[in-house]
């Protein structure tokens, strides 16, 4: 088998969605590291690995991807025999956990990552955090949250009855809001926090946090 | 004769007009049912059954109801892969794998700005809406690195994920038909020589052509 090789760092919560794939499928695989203080993502040796400049970049063999969801999909399928099953052999429930990996993308993730900066990572960088933009973020996130709990209450995980990419997609921004102020918001609805729960017990999500401590 | 697939909402919409290109460029015929967004029709309970976040496009096949309209684009691509443009989605892991990459690159990095830019300078104006020069200022510089990058894929590839039209270059349609047509800031996309070249090839598509006529047409009157 190729060598499977993840150009990113650990803190990055689109890495940590691939390294979650990889952990889940029992995949072994190459970690080099990208040290984003010193702007190596924007070296012309990453920027072969991804234009965008952006972590992570991904490699099987000669294949190279960048998009941490297009990287997880195609873990998913390529691998689908090895360890957890993270995608539905069915269409039609394919279909229906395709819609819920959209609404993480495109109406979870932009509230949750900007709240993750206002929150999380300005502390880290020295920076101040702005009360009014966490407050609109908080109203914003938990509108979708409210549909989380309406979904959750039909179906044991988003995707459908079993766990897939639909769930794990939002296990690094999930991370890092639990450990702040906006864990209320995931505490407050009953579906939402028994899901979180189940969700971020998982022992392949322990090793990705465990790569931080490292 | 297969039951036509039901799509909901306004050809104008953005999103709307995703999925109809895709259902033309493979073949399948829909039914188009209007979704009165002036009069908050997208809000009501009845619609919130079948998109929860009241947004358009919804869309119904058989005993199946989906949204988001890069869901249902990948749904309608596997379903009726065999008919139409058959690789519209890839043909094998490795095609379908660049695929994703460039229509996550276009949900993720392309869609924020040019969105944002469709919105401000496209549909506040006629919403009567006053618009927001700071937010039109960071999404044209957004957008304007995001378009360097593409110019320099496109020198060295005819459509983004390789060298068929797929449906990582259908995603753009939407959005960059409204700022080329509608709004000054077309020129970022044909003064740059190979984002300009891709631009025509795409949207010079027979299947784009009719989703543009479809979006030209008078809406239908209110019962």
């Amino acid at each position: 088998m190729a060598v499977l090789k993840v150009h990113g760092s650990p803190f990055s919560t689109a890495t940590m969605r691939v390294v979650s794939a990889l952990y889940e499928k029992g995949l072994q695989f190459e970690f080099v590291s990208i040290d984003m203080k010193v702007g190596q993502h924007k070296s012309e040796a990453f920027l072969a690995l991804n234009p965008f400049g952006q972590v992570p970049a991904f490699e099987d063999g000669d294949l190279k991807l960048f998009e941490s969801r297009a990287i997880t999909q195609y873990i998913a399928h390529e691998y689908a025999s090895n360890g957890t099953q993270l995608i539905c052999p069915d269409s039609k429930k394919m279909a229906i956990m395709s819609v819920w990996m959209e609404v993480e993308a495109h109406q979870y993730d932009p509230h949750a990552a900007k709240l993750c900066f206002e929150l999380c990572i300005k502390p880290m960088l020295g920076l101040t955090t702005d009360p009014a933009a966490v407050e609109d973020l908080e109203a914003k996130l938990g509108k979708v949250l409210d549909v989380y709990e309406a979904r959750l209450t039909q179906s044991k995980y988003l995707g459908g009855d079993c766990l897939g990419l639909a769930d794990l997609h939002h296990l690094p921004t999930l991370h890092y809001l639990l450990g702040s102020s906006a864990k209320k918001l995931f505490d407050s609805r009953p579906h939402v926090s028994a899901w979180v729960a189940d969700i971020t017990a998982r022992p392949a999500w322990a090793k990705v946090i465990a790569m931080q401590k490292s | 004769m297969a039951t036509p697939v039901k799509v909901y909402g306004p050809p104008m919409s953005t999103a709307v007009s995703r999925v109809l290109a895709c259902l033309l460029e493979k073949d399948v015929n829909f039914q188009l049912i209007p979704v009165d967004m002036s009069k908050g029709e997208h809000k009501k309970p009845d619609y919130l059954k079948i998109q929860p976040f009241g947004q358009v496009p919804s869309f119904q096949d058989e005993s199946i109801s989906l949204f988001e309209s890069r869901a249902i684009c990948r749904y309608v691509s596997e379903k009726y892969a065999n008919q139409g443009n058959k690789r519209l989605y890839g043909t094998n892991p490795l095609e379908k794998a660049s695929i994703e990459q460039w229509l996550e690159a276009e949900g993720q990095s392309f869609n924020p700005p040019s969105s944002a830019l469709v919105f401000q300078l496209a549909f506040a104006p006629r919403m009567k809406l006053k618009q927001d020069l700071g937010v039109i200022k960071q999404s044209e510089e957004k957008l304007a690195k995001v378009l360097d990058v593409y110019e320099q894929r496109l020198g060295e590839s005819r459509f983004l994920a390789g060298d068929e039209f797929t449906l990582a270059d259908l995603s753009h349609l939407p959005n960059t038909q409204y700022l080329v047509s509608v709004t000054e800031k077309g020129e970022m996309f044909t003064k740059r020589k190979n984002v300009g070249r891709w631009w025509s090839e795409i949207s010079g598509r027979d299947s784009w052509k009719k989703v543009v006529d479809l979006q030209k047409a008078p809406p239908p009157k209110s019962a």
